[in-house]
């Protein structure tokens, strides 16, 4: 058990540093940038008819002229005291912002997450298991057009088929649009949330699947099902006895590892179907400049992301007897 | 009596690739023809690579899928074809396989040994059998990384008695065990035979074969090359092929004289006797024939033109 | 035997998919000028034997424009891979041979790009280069040489324990003549795989930021671009706009996945036996 904490201790530091890294690097890429932040927002002919008071105000609610490491330091500071700044586009402390549109985001992600979890996970057992037959050859085109696929254009070609051609599904945004907060119900929630989710979980089954099938084929081969077969345990009882089983703790580092491409694959898919999560907010920072926004988004996805690969290193300790019982021999 | 298990001219091959596109068709064993008689230990020795597990392997119908097997397999007697092998593997004709990597690492040996079955009968049978080796109850609970290598031998040994198995296939079930745990895991197998089972004991080391078995069948390059009594290698001039002499004389209370040269790879062989580029009696007559038979001689069989001639070892 | 010769097939369909890849990327350089080109006279067409893929709203070719675009994918494609997987053949070998400190730096860095998802750390990087062509193969480069890198490492880490390699040192040979002579020619077919499976991942994560407006301007026929502005024009029932480009991108980079692992396949000295 010491040994245990120990490892989870190790790992939240690294991951602080980490975080503190992903924080800097952010920064300074968004420093190096030749955009100026007050023509991409208030644009040239705006400018020109401004006084130069009105600009010198201007330049200094969007960080204009105060050296990086002085910003730096100041912003470092203040999230050390909970304070993530103030988004300049929304006018609204980043953590609300981020926060309301995580909220958004999270069932997708979870959604999506879970499927491509579970499905990925039976697919590839199901092509290791049928290996070279019709059906791994299915299964395996399947995860390879899929792989091939720009998540964002499968969004378009959902929402093409689904809600232009057949209708059955809204176009777009998480609620009808020009009603009432209040008056929104979970069905229309869910109608406007169905497509996001169903293009994340087709392009995270893919990859999911196609590693668990590489695994499952190492399994199949291995000895020890082979000394199953050979003690006339059936096929079946050797892919769900052993395969399944061997497969799973691979299984648990993919699925941490998956966080950040669900992540990735949210940016693209919110932006399709204008769906107002935490993808559409860092496009929405990044084109327009919104330094603390797009910092702060950065850094909360990051930290979910390693967060997702910390808590898969910590299952696997829990679920892999060499470690577990390793560990408690110490 | 009839032998449990007996086989005739069996050859197996597989199909691969080598260099680029180029596909060829292997040939690792070749013309292969042995009995086992219950209660006999009929040992096969050959050097490592000359494809002794997958007889092993194509005995019990688990060989990879690029295989091709010809010949005949009896089992009591009737031929073994692939659904009656799926019924009694595991039951009347077990596997004894090398070493730990062939128990799933992450299961419990007992949960293993009793492939899924729950019964309290089950139970009981298995904690019997793993009693017989001095394995306890709390065997049982370890995962196979807490084996020691002893352990791991006998615990498969315990699965293969556990079923009153009629033939039992042994794969090089000692290597990297120390000479006095080797000698009980061989004890063990002795005893099984003598209840009345038929054991293949297939290994690389032709001292412990001969110690062990009743008869042993030599290998070489993919081919039978003698089959001797356990009782002629205690006098090399009972032997009866040079190969089989020239490993007499390299056992080390015989001199430890090394084999000179190599076998051949299955890819590379020519026609003739194969032994032919080791063989220092070799004759013209050894490489013009296409095949060289495996035939009877002085109670057991030998594949040489000129057996039990003496080489100026 | 009843699969026929699989080295051969794999040997042929490579031929094929250069072939195809290479014809692509040639026609869309020809294609440039009639990608842009507008003629409102030909405007909004569907798909039909004059116009291959239809036309647009200000009635450009979209056949031409698809082309083009490809073309542009292909090409940035290929020099981002090209760049990230130099950068992790590099890093990786730095890694494994220069000292634990190094090791640990380049590890660090590693960790620290795959905490950002991809796509993220594209649009930084896009952003902090000015958006535009820079911006997209700065971006797509510096996010995809950490798995690749970690590959290289491992395997470099391994083969400095094989025995030749222990030998070569004691015999005091440099250690940039072992890299060199010894572990170079040793880890080259894996490296060679993997900067080959870089390039679906290079293509689409270009398409995507740019799709998102990060990347290649909108004056540029890029399928990101084409896909982006066909948004606006899907409710009216345009789906011309959308399907052939994307589906030819889907080719496009399904040509790559599936060489790259029929590369792999060859390449692999177990696959032998399948």
């Amino acid at each position: 058990m010491r040994h245990r904490l120990e490892f989870t201790g190790k790992k939240l530091f690294r991951m602080g540093v980490l975080l503190l890294g992903v924080s800097l690097v952010t920064f300074l890429l968004m420093c190096a940038s030749p955009l100026d932040p007050l023509q991409t927002n208030v644009g040239q002919t705006a400018l020109g008819s401004m006084s130069p008071e009105q600009v010198e105000k201007l330049e200094a609610y969007w960080g204009v002229g105060i050296p990086p490491a002085q910003r730096y330091i100041g912003w470092l500071w203040d999230v050390c005291h909970g304070d993530f700044g103030t988004s300049l586009l929304y006018r609204q402390p980043v953590l609300e912002v981020v926060g309301e549109r995580l909220a958004n985001s999270a069932g997708l992600m979870f959604f999506a997450w879970v499927i491509s979890g579970v499905l990925g996970l039976a697919l590839g057992v199901a092509a290791g298991a049928f290996r070279g037959r019709w059906q791994d050859r299915l299964i395996r085109g399947y995860c390879l057009v899929i792989t091939s696929t720009p998540a964002f254009w499968l969004a378009i070609l959902l929402l093409l088929i689904f809600s232009v051609w057949l209708g059955w599904l809204p176009i777009g945004l998480a609620v009808p649009a020009g009603t009432d907060a209040s008056s929104v119900t979970l069905a229309d929630r869910l109608a406007h949330a169905v497509l996001p989710a169903l293009t994340l979980g087709i392009t995270g089954v893919a990859n999911i699947a196609l590693h668990t099938r590489e695994k499952m084929v190492d399994v199949m081969e291995s000895d020890y099902v082979l000394f199953a077969r050979a003690r006339g345990e059936s096929a079946r009882s050797a892919v769900l006895r052993h395969g399944l089983r061997n497969v799973i703790l691979p299984g648990i580092t993919l699925q941490g590892a998956s966080v950040s491409e669900i992540i990735g694959g949210s940016v693209l898919v919110e932006q399709v179907f204008s769906y107002p999560g935490l993808g559409q907010a860092a496009v929405t920072a990044g084109l327009g400049s919104d330094m603390p926004l797009l910092l702060g988004i950065t850094v909360i996805t990051a930290a979910i992301v390693f967060a997702g690969n910390l808590a898969a290193d910590l299952v696997y300790g829990a679920v892999d007897p060499r470690i577990r019982k390793g560990a408690a021999g110490r | 009596m009839e032998p449990v298990l007996q086989i005739k001219h069996l050859s197996i091959d597989f199909t691969r690739y080598e260099r680029g596109t180029k596909r060829r068709r292997l040939t690792v064993i070749r013309d292969l023809s042995l009995e086992i008689y219950p209660g006999q230990v009929v040992a096969v020795a050959g050097a490592s690579g000359s494809g002794k597990s997958l007889l092993a392997h194509s005995i019990l119908d688990i060989l990879p899928h690029n295989s091709h097997v010809e010949g005949e397999i009896l089992y009591d007697g009737t031929l073994l074809t692939p659904e009656r092998i799926e019924r009694l593997r595991g039951s009347e004709i077990v596997l004894v396989p090398q070493g730990v990597s062939y128990l799933d690492p992450l299961m419990k040996v007992g949960t293993q040994l009793r492939k899924g079955k729950k019964d309290p009968g089950t139970k009981e049978r298995y904690r019997i059998a793993l009693n017989r080796y001095g394995l306890g109850e709390e065997t049982e609970e370890l995962y196979p990384f807490e084996l020691s290598g002893g352990m791991a031998r006998r615990v498969m040994i315990a699965s293969a008695s556990a079923e009153s198995p009629r033939l039992i296939i042994a794969d090089e079930p000692t290597p990297g065990l120390d000479a006095g745990t080797a000698g009980r895991i061989l004890g063990h197998f002795r005893e099984l035979a003598d209840e009345g089972a038929g054991i293949l004991f297939i290994t690389h080391d032709l001292e412990l074969a001969s110690e062990v078995a009743d008869r042993v069948v030599v290998f070489y390059a993919g081919e039978t090359i003698e089959e001797a009594r356990a009782e002629d290698f205690a006098d090399v001039a009972c032997l009866r092929h040079p190969y089989t002499k020239a490993l007499w004389y390299a056992m080390p209370k015989h001199g430890f004289k090394p084999v000179q040269g190599s076998q051949p790879y299955p890819g590379q062989l020519r026609s003739g006797c194969h032994f032919a580029g080791q063989c220092e009696t070799c004759r013209e007559e050894c490489l013009e024939r296409e095949t060289i038979p495996l035939r009877p001689y002085d109670g057991g069989r030998v594949r040489c033109l000129y057996p039990k001639e003496e080489g100026q070892v | 035997m009843k699969n026929g010769n699989r080295r051969r097939n794999a040997a042929v369909f490579l031929i094929c998919a250069a072939v195809i890849l290479l014809a692509v990327t040639a026609s869309g350089i020809l294609l440039e000028e009639a990608a842009v080109e507008t003629d409102f006279a030909e405007k909004n067409l569907p798909p039909s034997n004059r116009a291959l893929f239809g036309t647009d709203w200000m009635g450009r070719d979209m056949f031409a424009r698809t082309l083009a675009g490809l073309s542009l994918s292909i090409r940035i494609g290929v020099l981002t891979a090209v760049v990230s997987g130099i950068a992790a053949l590099l890093l990786g070998i730095a890694a494994a041979t220069l000292g634990r400190k190094v090791d640990a730096v380049i590890s660090w860095c590693i960790d620290l790009v795959m905490g950002i998802p991809h796509i993220l750390l594209v649009m930084l990087v896009s952003i902090a280069c000015g958006r535009g062509f820079a911006g997209v193969v700065a971006g797509v480069a510096l996010s995809h040489w950490p798995s690749l890198a970690r590959v290289i490492r491992g395997e470099v880490i391994q083969l400095r324990q094989a025995p030749y390699i222990l030998t070569a040192d004691k015999l005091g040979v440099s250690r940039l003549k072992i890299v060199r002579r010894h572990m170079l020619p040793h880890i080259m077919p894996q490296f060679l795989i993997g900067m080959v499976l870089l390039f679906p991942h290079a293509i689409l994560h270009e398409a995507g930021v740019t799709f998102l407006g990060f990347g290649l301007s909108s004056e540029q026929p890029a399928i990101g671009v084409i896909l982006s502005e066909s948004m606006g024009y899907l409710t009216t029932g345009k789906w011309w706009l959308a399907l052939f480009p994307g589906a030819a991108l889907v080719l496009v980079v399904l040509l790559f996945s599936v060489a790259g692992e029929y590369i792999r396949r060859l390449a692999d000295p177990a696959s032998a036996h399948e």
